[in-house]
């Protein structure tokens, strides 16, 4: 009877378990359909949106808790979640293919459009064509956010030009006046020189990484140059990396580095290394966003009083210009369309109300106080100068930067023309340029002209599988 | 068969005539017993199937299914929110990208080098610390330090020791020598050696140790008979160590082999595939497919690479083992 006793007991045993993993699989399921139960009563809806970048300090982040507060008694039916967030190009493409960004997220100029096309941001449309700001907006700026079929994928918040970075200590030990900045690119290489024969230090220090940094400056310097990498829009852009402009950029580079050895030793600087090194004193001039001082404060604890910001030299030449960049608020393509009107009235609220009313402005700025962060970097206008100077009016009392050691950039970057980062498959573009500017740091026999003819077709590849979709 | 089929009646040796009762259930000979459901639950299955739900669950959804999701994805073009079947496009766009030879370049140059620095170097040290008599193991913590080291930690160590300038740690030293300062890093044809290198130093020492284990097998017999004949030590190395460790050897080959075509730690940490695409594998090109950019959207072409490695070096290693299966089977 052993025998029977013990298969009796494996059907019990075997029952017990089948008993516990259906109630283990129902659990959830009970849990799930009250939670749904309750979702459906109520009307509330909610949205993540990023908040503060990690590290932020805890009086900031009170600041923020306390506008989502301000924000919610506005919206009832709205309930929002702040998720610290900071822009870095992995980081984003990993969020973005796994669906973990929030509701409303931002990113640079360089991919709203790109996003748009590919179907990766909500359509805004209707919901940013009704608000009153949105005929204000400088016409160059909301092109950033506005895709091949026309809808608005974006909305602008923030716009920067390029700028040289230069460290007024140096340049004071080198002999130069740290009034002075350079406005040629004659003076740049000179300067250069001089400070690394004076000092010892890098006199001029370009990004060279393969993050597609490298690639932007020369982006940058082309365009000052009156060159342009790219031309057209969309799948009908083409490659133009072989221009006069940008091999004149690359010649400049190559006798600073190989000639005047103004460039110091390294030559793998990204836009993070080449904030540190600069913020250390390790270097004379280097070309960088406008707004680029923020990061050396936040991250690199760059002592004021060495910071100089001067425009980028531009060449006398008709096409010449300042390439420029800025900052685009998305919404996830995969919100409802509640959540989209939500999110929207969020993006009015924490990012628009700052520039174009007195109270939105005065919040933005004591928060940044609070959280130890520059107020008055020079920023370009999102909207006309007119706008752009009330609000300037608005927030001066919280400018704790020095001003005085802007006015190089301040005084002239408003006569010069803005120019649009590359429309189409732009962080490819400059991916494909950072093994030429790598090329001539490299290698002193490297010749720029048959670099950037070789990088063209594989730009024009780029191009081509960016917009394969 | 398994511990639990093992405790039931049928095979129980010791029951000679089951009882009435259960003979219906009991197999008789030369017929094959029929298996329905229950007799599966019966035989416990249900508990067995419980027991291994958890593994299941963990292999299915970390292991199986992103397997199936990247063969699924190299036939696609998506960006997780789009997707379109493209059929081989991936993989054609990867064969003609311009990148995708000098990758494979790149890659055969890290696993030559390794292979002709990093493979015979752990084996030496192995040996000669076999040789020491005191302080064995001193020397054998001294040479599995790096590997403790975290690498991300390990990589920016080297970087200060790469660093290009006169006051540069390697370049210091080169100085004392009246040798001027390298570029290292920064320099097209230097980049990929000094990758080698640090890697070698990072990684020598988990291979020593598996070395010096072998080493203790060997049986001492064998070296006094080599003795007995007049054998000296680099005699007895070749004649007893080697061929005593071969099946070691042919393991730790393969496995470095397939690790270093599989390299991305250290040229996306010390220079991110250049300068100049001089240190872009394989592996970093795959990164760079899919997150190379923050648009991220050439998914289907990463995946597709990823699965012409796999291929590569599924293939690699049959061939690998074919090969030398006489030599191990001796």
């Amino acid at each position: 009877m052993t025998f029977k006793r013990k298969t009796r007991s494996f059907v019990r045993t075997n029952m017990t378990f089948a008993a516990i993993a259906a109630l283990a699989v129902a659990m959830p399921v009970g849990v799930a359909s009250a939670a749904t139960a309750k979702a459906k009563k109520s009307s509330v809806v909610h949205i993540s949106v990023v908040s503060l970048i990690p590290g932020s300090t805890q009086a900031a982040f009170n600041e923020f808790d306390n506008q989502v507060a301000e924000f919610e008694a506005a919206n009832p039916g709205i309930s929002v979640k702040g998720v610290q967030y900071q822009w870095l190009p992995a980081t984003f493409a990993a969020k973005l293919a796994s669906g973990t960004l929030p509701t409303v997220f931002t990113v640079p100029f360089t991919d709203g459009r790109s996003l748009g096309n590919n179907g990766q941001l909500a359509n805004l449309t209707k919901y940013a064509e009704a608000e009153p700001y949105y005929k204000e907006f400088n016409p160059a700026v909301i092109a950033e956010g506005i895709d091949s079929k026309k809808q608005v994928i974006a909305i602008p918040t923030a716009a920067y030009a390029q700028a040289l970075s230069y460290n007024r200590q140096l340049f004071s030990q080198a002999g130069l006046n740290p009034n002075k900045p350079p406005t040629t690119w004659a003076q740049v290489e000179a300067d250069a020189q001089q400070i690394s024969q004076k000092t010892g230090k890098t006199g001029y220090a370009e990004m060279g990484a393969s993050d597609n940094t490298a690639g932007w400056i020369l982006t940058t310097l082309t365009d000052a140059l009156g060159g342009r990498m790219e031309t057209g829009i969309g799948g009908a852009a083409k490659a133009t990396f072989d221009n006069t402009a940008a091999v004149q950029a690359l010649n400049i580079l190559h006798t600073m580095r190989w000639t005047d050895n103004s460039m110091g030793s390294n030559f793998g600087l990204s836009w993070g290394t080449s904030n540190q090194a600069f913020a250390a004193g390790q270097i004379g001039m280097f070309v960088s966003g406008s707004d680029v001082y923020t990061n050396m404060v936040q991250a690199d604890n760059i002592n004021p009083a060495i910071y100089g910001l001067a425009p980028i030299p531009t060449a006398k030449t008709k096409n010449a210009g300042v390439l420029g960049g800025g900052t685009l608020a998305a919404v996830s393509p995969k919100s409802s369309p509640a959540q989209i009107a939500a999110a929207m009235k969020w993006i009015n609220f924490y990012y628009m109300s700052q520039l174009v009313t007195r109270k939105g402005a005065i919040r933005n700025a004591q928060t940044l106080v609070k959280d130890k962060q520059p107020v008055g970097v020079p920023e370009l206008p999102v909207f006309d100068k007119a706008i752009y100077n009330q609000d300037q009016k608005w927030i001066k009392p919280y400018i704790n930067v020095p001003e005085s050691q802007f006015a190089p950039f301040n005084n002239g970057i408003f006569s010069e023309d803005v120019i649009p980062e590359p429309e189409s498959a732009t962080q490819s573009i400059y991916g494909d340029l950072d093994s030429v500017v790598q090329a001539v740091f490299s290698n002193q026999s490297a010749d720029p002209a048959s670099l950037l003819a070789a990088a063209n077709s594989t730009g024009q590849s780029s191009i081509q599988q960016g917009n394969a979709s | 068969m398994s511990t639990i089929d093992s405790m039931t009646p049928e095979v129980e040796p010791t029951r000679a005539v089951p009882p009435p009762s259960d003979r219906a259930a009991s197999p008789r000979p030369g017929r094959r017993r029929t298996r329905t459901p229950l007799t599966w639950v019966r035989e416990g299955g249900i508990s067995r199937l419980l027991f291994l739900l958890p593994l299941l669950v963990v292999f299915a959804a970390f292991s199986w299914y992103p397997i199936v999701r990247l063969v699924v994805m190299s036939f696609q073009q998506t960006n997780e929110v789009v997707t379109t079947w493209v059929g081989f496009q991936n993989f054609k766009e990867v064969w003609n990208d311009p990148l995708f030879p000098i990758a494979v370049r790149n890659t055969l140059e890290f696993a030559g080098l390794a292979l002709l620095f990093g493979y015979p170097i752990p084996l030496i040290t192995a040996v000669l610390m076999s040789e020491v008599r005191k302080r064995r193991g001193l020397y054998a913590a001294l040479a599995y330090l790096p590997v403790v080291i975290p690498p991300v930690v390990a990589v920016l160590l080297w970087k200060t020791f790469y660093d290009a300038g006169s006051t540069g740690v390697f370049n210091t030293i080169l100085g004392w020598f009246g040798i001027p300062p390298q570029q290292w890093i920064q320099s097209t044809t230097q980049a990929m050696p000094s990758l080698v290198l640090e890697s070698t130093w990072a990684n020598a020492g988990g291979t020593i140790i598996i070395y010096l284990a072998a080493l203790t097998a060997v049986n001492p017999e064998l070296y006094e008979a080599a003795s007995v004949d007049g054998a000296g030590l680099w005699h007895k190395i070749w004649h007893v160590t080697l061929p005593q460790m071969r099946t070691v050897l042919l393991v730790t080959m393969i496995l470095q082999i397939i690790g270093t075509a599989q390299v991305f730690l250290e040229p996306y940490l010390f220079t991110s595939g250049g300068p100049d695409n001089a240190t872009m594998t394989v592996l970093l090109l795959i990164y760079d497919y899919a997150f190379g950019n923050s648009l991220g959207a050439a998914y289907g072409e990463a995946a597709a690479l990823s699965l012409m490695l796999v291929a590569f070096l599924t293939v690699f290693s049959l061939i690998y083992l074919r090969a030398t299966r006489a030599w191990s089977d001796e």
